[in-house]
């Protein structure tokens, strides 16, 4: 493995920033082709309601109306696809409304302006149903079903009868029970929380422009282009080679742009009207029918030793689905339990569907929750065992060989080198006395991810490169994969224009998600490089007149082990490509079946205001292994900006809901996320434990970062009140509540 | 957004005539803070907007003798700017610095959040304890109205068709005053108050006794509200803890709030004793010169 990095390591800037700060970066919204039509959807003001009639002619009637769409407009769905029924439904709603903002019909037409008249004239008969808001009330036998053709599937059985409960998946290790019978200290804990908004502020955006010949290309907002291509090919039919989609600049995403929400819709509406079409979401369309991570019911018991050693571990699982089936309750129970080395356990999950908006993903999905009820039942097992946290995390922690209740068997990992960090940082030594403050921690782990990706790489006449992939840029992965480029190729990184690519000019490539960006495509990026050396070497061996077995790359040149005098540098032999057979193009297309997972440990001081109830955040410090953070400042951006969306979930963050499933808070003042003055400065240090997966050492970063905050603040709180909230988010008035100060 | 026509009035009397008008839907806009966001939600849907931020009179800020003037166009940040206005007057200060942001208080009026009506508009609690009186020009003249009989209604005035709330009024406070304006918000900026009090105190030459005091109540009821029974309490008493108390069970007493996805009626109540006491500490502290804005 090489140690001494040139490139690596280093802080260059961002290629994107100059752009983005002037506002020149070219966003969804931002598109603009003659000709131009807006789109709108007819939303349902229902959570739960039968469709009986839909009458679209009023609105096909009004001057400046291109297209009217509804769910018919859809390709028949084969009866026995239930899962391609449920996505077409999503798009454009079939026989049932869901939730608040389910879409029902879209227009087209020559102005915003009109298409808000427009969807106005759609006159819908409904028959309104009762709303299931609530999962225990989903769960009942007797509750109205969302769907009749869903039965549980309990660990892989169909029981046959209807119901809300979509999903139940089991993981055991050992013997719980008789983990628990030899613990000396047991806490057994429930906890709740809500559904949670990803808080990006750019909304989902489209343009698509439909060819008559059948072809069509889309500008869009996305995490991931070529998910973008399939989806549309899955829910149209249309085959993937006509349609390219152009990935714009994201405005803030954090998994809610895996998932599409317009994209099909508008293609239709360009279909129908025969002209390009654009809808924009808004802010409260985004809040009401995009995805958000599901709320919970956690029940969480663990046991442990008096010396501190934990001996058995059991959870009940609960997640909202919302309105169809698919979320996080399939994956987030090997997440739960897997920092620690625990020798017995069981975890059950369900999946639970009500009236709500179908969930997505949200940075580390599913992880912030389980771990949030988690660390803090550890947190209550240290009291009891009159255990520094730390010192009972440390004796308990998972090392390379442990394996998880759900079998996750650990590699290389530095979690202990991040628990022994918190112990030794100056924040968590210092003293914190006065009253009403409080201090917590909390570990977490997220396993990041590998995928597929491509990369190309074109050397330039002069010895500079073009770097092209597939992976939509979120966070400056433009320039951490030209950095690993660059340093392959013994070049500045400032030789490599590196962009994204779209459908149509690059390899398949997964969606940047699950923290695999910089590592994945970092590895294609550098098989390309690699490729371009090769290359080039044999190149060099025509020029220097020596067989290609003799030329080495090193430190930017081409050299022979027989001549010392005989070398080439990088863009020397750039120079000379056109002499000597013609351009090269470096190519990498990996798939990597293996990666590093991510420790991180928050260390949090709160101070809570005894009369109101107000939480303020004094100090925070993240600790985190990150493998080798090829940018640092990149990836203490990713630390800190996760501790912020961390402090909004805990302190105010959820979807709220009236009884009849209309959402109380869908605009941006009632959405509460954590503004710039909510926050403290955010203090970070880097723990560098080398993935062995990767040449570089690198490991995912933006993930694991977000696992930790939500229960650190929540064990802080704790701390200060000397009372514990089992439930998020924890508003002042929860707070009073929970202190007897109001009723 | 439904279409709409855009007036540039030039003249009070040409503001007047224009929203005078019986068959069209006509409001003014002044910042737009409040107006625009709206609109665009399809609250309101006038088929006019009259502007009147290019009318002279209403961009006057003065203090001519003991008599303050804001003009009903007058961005907030000129009224904190200006030294002599957040020296005589802190409570307004307090409060229209509490107002959305810096963007938003370059733009946004102490006339538009009177006329906006919230029941969390954070100024009106102020104005009302500095004892703001509202002109209002209309088609029949000119008329003068003490601000807490202002707001009506959540969202509704005093103002009659064809009315323009132009300036409003405060006299310089007595010597030995002071007051203050506190919110309670989960954040720390860009939320609506769940409760806002303001109160202002006056005191003996020799400061030991209340002479004067005001009490007023924000978020907590369909209006703004001037809770004179918490000024009675404190009135002839020393200025002690015992006091505060007094005046904020006071205060407590002529809440009426809701529970809103913002705060619940327990809390509301509970805050507004909290916040009671806390401005009045404040305004104590202001009015014997130990404390600044
Ligand atoms: C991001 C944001 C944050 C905000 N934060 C706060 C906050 O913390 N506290 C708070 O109280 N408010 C807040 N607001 C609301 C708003 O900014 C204030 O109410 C502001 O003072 C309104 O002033 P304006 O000049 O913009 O009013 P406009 O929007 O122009 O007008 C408001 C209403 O009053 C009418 N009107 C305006 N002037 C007159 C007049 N002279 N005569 C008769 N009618 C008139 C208009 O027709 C309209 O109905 C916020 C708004 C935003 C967008």
């Amino acid at each position: 493995m090489t140690t001494e990095f040139k490139v690596i390591g280093t802080k260059p800037i961002r290629p994107d920033v100059i752009d983005k700060v002037m506002g020149r970066a070219i966003f969804a919204p931002d598109i603009m082709i003659s000709g131009l039509l807006h789109g709108k959807i007819l939303r349902s003001p229902y959570a739960h309601a039968r469709i009986l009639s839909i009458d679209t002619s009023a609105a096909e009637a009004l001057p400046g109306v291109y297209a009217v769409i509804t769910s018919k407009d859809l390709p028949q769905t084969p009866a026995d696809n239930a899962e391609l029924k449920y996505s077409r439904d999503n798009f454009l709603a079939g026989e049932k409304v869901l939730y608040e903002g389910h879409p029902i019909a879209a227009v087209a037409a020559d102005s915003i302006h009109t298409a808000e008249d427009a969807i106005k004239l759609i006159r819908i008969n409904y028959e309104i149903l009762t709303p299931i808001m609530d999962m225990r009330e989903a769960m009942k036998e007797n509750s109205p079903k969302l769907h009749e053709n869903i039965r549980l599937k309990s660990l892989g059985q169909d029981n046959g009868r209807p119901g809300n409960i979509s999903l139940h998946v089991q993981h055991i290790l050992g013997d719980p029970e008789k983990g628990f019978a030899e613990a000396d200290e047991i806490v057994d804990r429930e906890f709740t929380t809500t559904m949670v908004h990803q808080g990006y502020l750019e909304a989902q955006s489209s343009t698509v422009l439909w060819n008559p010949d059948g072809n069509l290309t889309v500008w869009t907002t996305t995490q991931g282009a070529f998910s973008v291509q399939s989806e549309i090919s899955r829910i149209l039919d249309i085959s993937l080679s006509k349609i390219r989609v152009i990935p714009t600049e994201v405005g803030g995403a954090f998994g809610s742009k895996l998932r599409i929400y317009i994209e099909p819709v508008v293609v239709l509406l360009s279909k129908f009207a025969n002209r390009p079409v654009k809808i924009t979401m808004t802010q409260s369309e985004v809040l009401k029918a995009t995805g958000p991570t599901p709320g919970t019911i956690m029940r969480v018991k663990m046991g442990a030793k008096r010396n501190g050693k934990i001996t058995s571990a059991t959870a009940e699982l609960y997640f909202e689905a919302g309105a169809f089936p698919g979320s996080t309750a399939g994956g987030s129970p090997r997440l739960i339990f897997t920092e620690y080395d625990i020798p017995n356990g069981q975890v059950d999950a369900f999946e639970v569907l009500v009236n709500k908006t179908h969930v997505g993903a949200y940075r580390a999905p599913g992880d912030v929750q389980v771990t949030y009820s988690m660390e803090q039942v550890v947190d209550e097992l240290a009291q009891k065992v009159n255990m520094d946290p730390i010192d009972f995390r440390l004796i308990n922690v998972a090392h390379e060989g442990s394996i998880s209740i759900s079998g996750t068997i650990h590699k290389k990992i530095g979690a202990q080198q991040v628990l022994e960090a918190v112990k030794n940082h100056p924040h968590y030594k210092s003293p914190l006395k006065e009253a009403n403050m409080g201090r917590g921690v909390a570990f977490g782990y997220w396993p990041n991810n590998g995928r597929d990706s491509s990369c190309i790489i074109n050397v330039n006449s002069d010895g500079s490169v073009t770097l092209v992939t597939g992976s939509v840029d979120l966070s400056g992965t433009r320039l951490t994969i030209a950095m690993q480029a660059a340093e392959v190729l013994g070049i500045s990184v400032d030789q490599v224009k590196s962009s994204v690519g779209d459908t149509s000019s690059i390899g398949y490539t997964g969606s940047s998600g699950g923290s695999r960006t910089t590592f994945a495509t970092g590895l294609a990026a550098i098989q390309a490089a690699k490729d371009v050396i090769n290359q080039m070497s044999i190149r060099a061996a025509s020029l220097l007149n020596v067989p290609v077995s003799e030329i080495t790359f090193e430190r930017g040149f081409f050299t022979t082990s027989t001549s010392s005098s005989a070398k080439l540098s990088f863009s020397e032999l750039a120079g000379k490509l056109n002499q000597t057979g013609g351009p090269i193009t470096g190519k990498g297309n990996v798939s990597p079946s293996s990666w590093g997972a991510g420790f991180a440990c928050h260390i949090a001081d709160v101070e809570v205001d005894p009369e109101t109830g107000k939480v303020s955040i004094l100090r925070y410090t993240a600790i985190q292994d990150v493998g080798k953070a090829v940018h640092p400042t990149l990836v203490e951006g990713q630390m800190q900006g996760a501790v912020v969306q961390g402090i909004g979930w805990a302190l105010w963050e959820g979807l709220f809901y009236d009884t009849q499933g209309r959402m109380l808070n869908s605009n941006r003042l009632d959405y509460k996320i954590a503004t710039f003055v909510d926050i403290p400065h955010i203090e970070t240090e880097l723990i560098e434990v080398p993935s062995p997966f990767h040449p570089f050492g690198v490991r995912g970063v933006a993930e694991p970062a977000f696992v930790p905050p939500t229960a650190t603040i929540a064990n802080a709180v704790a701390d200060a009140l000397g009372k514990r909230i089992y439930s998020l988010p924890m508003t002042p008035e929860k707070i009073l509540r929970t202190m007897d100060v109001i009723d | 957004m439904k279409q709409f026509d855009y007036e540039n009035a030039k003249t009070i009397g040409e503001a007047v005539n224009l929203l005078n008008n019986s068959s069209k839907n006509v409001r003014p806009i002044a910042g737009g803070t409040d107006l625009i966001p709206r609109m665009r939600n399809g609250l309101l849907e006038p088929d006019i907007l009259v502007d009147i931020k290019n009318i002279p009179e209403l961009n006057i800020l003065s203090i001519n003798g003991d008599l303050l003037e804001i003009g009903a166009a007058v961005p907030l940040y000129r009224i904190y700017e200006e030294e002599r206005i957040t020296k005589s007057y802190p409570a307004l200060i307090d409060a229209i610095k509490n107002i959305g942001g810096i963007a938003i208080q370059g733009r946004a009026t102490v006339g538009g959040n009177l006329c906006n009506a919230a029941p969390s508009g954070d100024s009106i609690p102020a104005l009302i304890v500095h004892e703001a009186m509202c002109i209002i020009a209309g088609p029949t003249g000119q008329r003068i109205l003490p601000v807490e009989d202002f707001c009506t209604a959540p969202g509704k005035t005093a103002l009659g068709r064809g009315e323009l709330l132009t300036t409003i009024q405060i006299k310089h406070p007595p010597h030995n005053t002071g007051s203050c304006y506190n919110r309670f918000i989960p954040r720390n900026e860009m939320d609506i108050a769940v409760t806002g009090v303001a109160a202002s105190l006056m005191l003996s030459m020799d400061r030991t006794q209340i002479e004067n005091a005001k009490v007023a109540i924000g978020a907590v009821a369909p209006t703004p509200l001037l809770v004179k029974a918490a000024g009675e309490v404190l009135v002839g008493n020393a200025p002690t803890e015992e006091a505060w108390g007094k005046a904020a069970i006071a205060a407590q007493s002529a809440a009426r709030p809701i529970t809103d996805v913002r705060g619940s009626i327990n809390q509301r109540k509970h805050l507004v004793g909290v916040l009671t006491k806390r401005a009045l500490r404040k305004a104590y502290l202001r009015a014997i010169g130990e404390m600044e804005i």
